[in-house]
């Protein structure tokens, strides 16, 4: 039986081909990972980055909204209107600049520059409350920095119902207008932003540069003499990079989660599929750029500029692109940040499924295979 | 073990090599020489599969150069100009890595890696990054691991360039080795003293052979002391730099 099976075997060199390309393969990629784990500054960068960025983005970006800077238009001036002022005075999440005396005030006190939020309260406050117990309070809040602006609605409409709480059954309605950004683009998080950065930066820098730099100490040269394929060089070499964003991916997630809490609403098998895709992406842009390049330093300028650069303007994750003039807005679609950006978005905080994603998601695979191709077919021409 | 027949390159209408002919026997040292842009690196490329002849024909080991580009590179062996090891893998990790993509089994890499150490004297060191050894003993690393696999034919690029002449002599004395255990070797160099060392030598100048034959009846036919002489006799007539 055992013998029947060995003969199988042999009467299969193209069985026993692939066993051995395997092993090759394995070879290789194995010398990939003592290249990544022993070099320390790269191994930095790989898992001190979306950490760093993560916590950046996380506490100085958002949690720093301490002593915000408000006004309060008091038309009311009775005892309700006090107490409420006066809880806002306390918390350590306003201070309370001036009070004015109209309209005209509030604006001219945001046209300043230094004031994040305006309360309003309305003629005979506490009167509404005594008689129909019920009543408004109008909150306009600076959207220019959206993120800032929410946080601070959030905090007031705490405060308000926190002193509702206390005065039932009264009940008192803040009404909230964001001015300057009335939809609050780009408000949403972060999170998916440095997402997109980080699997841009990690991909696309370091397959580029690993490749590239096999070019310049002339081990490209003795590859390509051996009998393994150009192509598996070029897979082996990518393929570690895939597995360490995917750790990445599995990092960013965990801190956004439990140091930020901020949950994943949708699937995250789905989110992990999507994010392979994206890596797929970069990793080709990586080898892409590794076939035009002969030095490190050139691979890992373009990688920068090209990459990051266009992620960080155009995904959406910091500027909105509805606002940018039309052919910026035209370019952005061929950014393949963009598009994951906004898949992530979907999945992470809208908590939606495949259907809402699958045009973002056929336009990345899209882009992937073009790159596929466009990389191997000059790779072949270097070749010859 | 190397045929070529009029073996031409062109890129536009630059000629790198011109239709260039010559045959190298099983175990023979063949010195491939010429003035930097003469074009052996391209021949060089093309004998190992690397590129792609615009015309004539060549055959490796009997396999052709056009169609077998597979089997060549699996019976060549090849040691660039450029140090060509991993400086921040280990003596034995790169000795692994390269029998390993060259399909060697575990048992064969285990007894062929002891072996290897013990002839460079490198025993010691087999978990020492490649990075920290001198030059010299990269170099004759990088040749003991180019011949790892038994290869038919190794092609050497300028393989001792940098290295001082005791190096070299070491060096040589490895080539010798493996020309006797039947190894065809394949060496360009810039240096007249190693032309010397080999069993003929062919001289190319503007892409073409201009000389051909042992050193010893190349230095009768152009009444030349030494190498030297003939080269720069040869060299005087080329037309074209780098």
């Amino acid at each position: 039986m055992r013998r029947a099976w060995m003969k199988s075997f042999t009467r299969w060199p193209a069985v026993l081909n692939v066993a051995n390309d395997m092993k090759q393969f394995y070879t290789f990629i194995r010398k990939e990972f003592a290249h990544v784990l022993r070099d320390r500054k790269t191994l930095l960068i790989l898992f001190g980055l979306p950490i760093v960025q993560i916590l950046i983005f996380g506490f100085a970006l958002t949690n720093e909204v301490r002593n915000a800077k408000i006004v309060i238009y008091d038309q009311a001036q009775d005892v309700a209107s006090q107490q409420l002022i006066s809880k806002m005075a306390a918390s350590r999440y306003f201070d309370i600049a001036y009070a004015v005396m109209n309209r005209a005030g509030i604006e001219a006190a945001f046209k300043k520059g230094d004031i994040r939020l305006a309360v309003i309260f309305p003629q005979g406050f506490n009167n509404d409350l005594l008689h129909t117990h019920h009543a408004q309070i109008q909150v306009i809040a600076d959207a220019a920095d959206p993120n800032t602006a929410t946080t601070l609605t959030s905090y007031i409409t705490a405060i308000i119902q926190d002193y509702m709480a206390a005065q039932e059954p009264y009940q008192i309605t803040p009404q909230i207008r964001y001015l300057y950004n009335p939809q609050l683009k780009g408000a949403t998080n972060f999170v998916p932003g440095v997402m997109a950065l980080v699997l841009m930066l990690v991909c696309v820098m370091m397959t580029a540069v690993s490749i590239v730099r096999e070019k310049e100490i002339g081990t490209m040269e003795v590859l390509l003499v051996s009998p393994f394929s150009p192509l598996m060089v070029i897979i082996s070499k990518a393929v570690p990079y895939l597995l360490l964003s995917l750790i990445n991916v599995t990092t960013i997630l965990l801190l956004s989660t439990f140091v930020l809490q901020l949950p994943i609403n949708g699937s995250i098998p789905l989110l992990f599929a999507e994010s392979t895709l994206f890596i797929i992406t970069c990793l080709t842009l990586g080898i892409f750029i590794s076939v035009k390049t002969n030095s490190q330093q050139v691979a890992m300028l373009i990688s920068l500029m090209g990459m990051m650069l266009p992620t960080i303007l155009f995904s959406g994750f910091m500027f909105p692109v509805e606002n940018m003039p039309l052919p910026l807005q035209l370019i952005s679609n061929i950014v393949p940040s963009k598009w994951y950006y906004n898949i992530v978005k979907a999945i992470m905080i809208k908590g939606l499924g495949f259907s809402a994603i699958w045009k973002e998601t056929l336009i990345l695979a899209g882009i992937t295979v073009v790159l596929l191709f466009v990389s191997f077919k000059s790779f072949k021409i270097r070749l010859s | 073990m190397i045929r070529t027949d009029k073996l031409t390159k062109r890129f536009g209408d630059f000629i790198a090599t011109n239709e260039i002919t010559f045959e190298v026997e099983k175990g023979e040292i063949f010195g491939f020489l010429g003035a930097n842009g003469a074009g052996k690196t391209t021949a060089m490329r093309m004998l190992c599969g690397l590129s792609i002849p615009s015309s004539g024909s060549a055959t490796i080991a009997g396999f052709d150069v056009y169609k077998q580009t597979e089997q060549i590179k699996k019976n060549i062996g090849y040691m660039s100009q450029k140090f060509s090891l991993y400086e921040d893998l280990t003596v034995a990790e790169n000795i692994r890595f390269f029998g390993g993509i060259y399909g060697l089994s575990n048992q064969q890499l285990k007894t062929k890696s002891q072996q290897l150490l013990h002839d460079l004297g490198l025993e010691k060191e087999a978990k020492k990054l490649v990075g920290s050894l001198p030059l010299g003993w990269k170099q004759k690393l990088s040749f003991s691991i180019a011949v790892l696999h038994d290869p038919k034919i190794v092609f050497l690029d300028e393989p001792t360039g940098g290295v001082d002449p005791i190096t070299r002599r070491q060096f040589w004395n490895l080539i010798y080795d493996a020309a006797d255990r039947g190894v065809t070797v394949f060496v360009t160099t810039h240096y007249m003293d190693e032309a010397e060392y080999c069993n003929r030598i062919s001289i190319m100048v503007d892409g073409r052979i201009k000389a051909l034959d042992t050193p010893r009846n190349l230095k009768n036919n152009f009444h030349a002391e030494s190498m030297d002489e003939v080269f720069y006799a040869l060299a005087r007539s080329a037309k074209r730099s780098e």
